[in-house]
């Protein structure tokens, strides 16, 4: 059911690990649901240098964690945040139609640790929440139903 | 890695025995007939069926006229349940069950509470077992039938049926075992335990799929499931599948007249693989009784990680095995049964079945204990949860 990159980003993932003081991270989904999400980023000038990421979840979680790590390595925060995750699940030749909301995931936490990062460089209010921190699984059922329908 | 496949998924079904195959493949091909017809080669298919329907009346301790067969394990749940809840409307709508059974059963009896039915279902303990004194408890003046599992399909618990049969038979009440998981792996005598009706289904003790049976004692009042030609008394026409019922025949005679060497076998790689995973891996908990539990069950949750990795990386290393997670189900939530017996959704989410059966070896086990360890690390180092805990906090 997955691709051969999905499985070759889920059997050789890449950039997995932590960040000593990393500049931003981001941590999104719950255990309820089956996955979540932790990524670390090294950002100098705005320009993201290194991303590290832990995940718990299914195999389409760890290959799009990697494969969302590879793709924001290099881009400014600007860059890195127009990232979708159809762009991530695109970049691994597609996810199946019920694991797209593993995808949502992904773009949750690179938005979730570039904003820490904001918020660290005190360019962004801590009030101001990242939308997808605080999301429970019904919300993601409802993305999945979209996807599917 | 070589190609050899190492199959611990008996639950979910098992291969067809050379010997069942034997018998079936001339129904296919030369001994075509319609059994329905009075000509030789449909008087032939006739006897065959006749002849299968002996054989699973033997291994049940029934009457060959209480065998009826069907297509299925689920059709033959779908069948008792409905059957006797519309057949017994006049005496009352309430039926009880337990949370942890085969969807074939919760979503029958979901669909009979949509239809003015009454549904209990008995929460289970710790271990998945649900005690005679709760299903006693729960009896009404209006209860019409008691369907509890013979055993379970995911964490292996055996029920007290003979217990929960003997009061069913005090009240007066039917009662429904799925007995798709325990056919073939526990001696059953359906007089002996009280049963009333009982499900089992062919392919999970080396039969074909498509073709299982349901026992219904002669006396218990239930509808006629498929309307049409006189097949099955009636009661479930359509055109018999004579290869399917001539390979289930076999295979229930097969399975249960070398059922104690079979299960001595099983119970040796379960026990030690159970013992092994205990010893050899920190934060995992053995679910469903360690005792009262299928001779080839063994079902493990791995604190941490995600169900559907662990098997994908077992697959990567050619053994094939299941899980309650609920990337594994199609929808996001893990087993019911998981989250019955109390789990949390995370540690439900990590769980791994194994279920051993014909072919497997103590090599099979030797090489499974050289990769589990291994891709259990592998997965908690990518972990954000194992971090946790290895910071102690």
């Amino acid at each position: 059911m997955y691709s051969e990159k999905v499985m070759d980003h889920f059997m050789n993932p890449r950039n997995v690990g932590e960040i000593e003081n990393a500049d931003g991270v981001g941590e999104v989904g719950n255990a309820k649901c089956g996955d979540i999400m932790k990524i670390y980023l090294k950002i100098e000038n705005d320009v993201i240098k290194e991303a590290k990421f832990k995940t718990f979840g299914c195999g389409a979680a760890v290959a799009t964690s990697s494969m969302a790590t590879e793709l924001i390595v290099g881009k400014t925060i600007e860059e890195a945040l127009k990232i979708t995750n159809q762009a991530v699940a695109d970049a691994l030749d597609g996810l199946p139609p019920v694991k797209m909301h593993c995808s949502n995931l992904a773009e949750e936490a690179i938005k979730a640790a570039i904003e820490d990062y904001l918020i660290k460089t005190g360019r962004l209010n801590k009030e101001s929440e990242c939308g997808a921190c605080g999301r429970r699984c019904d919300d993601l059922h409802h993305h999945l139903d979209e996807d599917e329908d | 890695m070589d190609n050899k496949i190492i199959y611990f998924d008996h639950a979910a079904t098992t291969p067809v025995k050379p010997e069942v195959l034997e018998e079936m493949m001339p129904y296919f091909t030369n001994k075509f007939g319609n059994a329905s017809t009075i000509y030789s080669i449909g008087r032939e298919s006739k006897k065959a069926i006749e002849e299968a329907r002996e054989k699973v009346a033997k291994a049940l301790g029934a009457m060959p006229r209480e065998i009826f067969f069907t297509g299925s394990g689920s059709e033959a749940d779908n069948w008792a349940i409905k059957g006797v809840a519309y057949s017994n409307r006049s005496k009352g709508n309430h039926i009880i069950t337990t949370a942890i059974e085969h969807h074939a059963v919760l979503h029958t009896c979901q669909y009979l509470e949509s239809d003015g039915f009454e549904v209990t279902y008995l929460p289970v303990d710790e271990n998945g077992l649900v005690s005679p004194e709760q299903v006693r408890k729960a009896i009404k003046p209006n209860t019409i039938l008691i369907t509890i599992m013979f055993a379970n399909n995911e964490i292996g618990t055996i029920q007290p049926i003979a217990e929960i049969g003997k009061i069913a038979k005090e009240h007066n009440i039917y009662f429904h075992t799925d007995a798709v998981q325990a056919v073939g792996n526990i001696p059953i005598n359906v007089n002996e335990l009280n049963v009333d009706l009982l499900s089992l289904s062919a392919h999970k003790f080396y039969g074909p799929k498509g073709v299982g049976a349901l026992y219904v004692r002669k006396g218990v009042k239930i509808t006629n499931f498929l309307h049409g030609g006189a097949q099955e008394r009636g009661r479930r026409a359509s055109t018999e599948n004579v290869p399917g019922i001539v390979g289930l025949g076999k295979a229930i005679e097969l399975a249960t007249n070398n059922i104690e060497q079979y299960n001595k076998k099983l119970i040796e790689l379960r026990d030690r693989t159970i013992e092994e995973i205990t010893k050899k891996i920190p934060f995992v908990k053995l679910n469903g009784d360690r005792y009262k539990r299928l001779p080839g069950n063994v079902n493990f949750s791995f604190q941490f990680i995600e169900g559907e990795s662990l098997l994908l990386m077992l697959d990567m290393k050619g053994i094939a095995a299941s899980s309650g997670s609920a990337c594994t189900s199609g929808s996001l939530d893990p087993s019911h049964v998981l989250l019955a017996i109390g789990l949390d959704h995370e540690t439900a989410h990590g769980s791994l079945r194994i279920t051993f059966g014909e072919e497997n070896t103590h090599e099979d086990v030797d090489y499974l204990m050289e990769v589990l360890p291994m891709i259990v690390e592998r997965l908690r180092e990518m972990s954000p949860l194992y971090e946790k805990v290895k910071r102690g906090n």
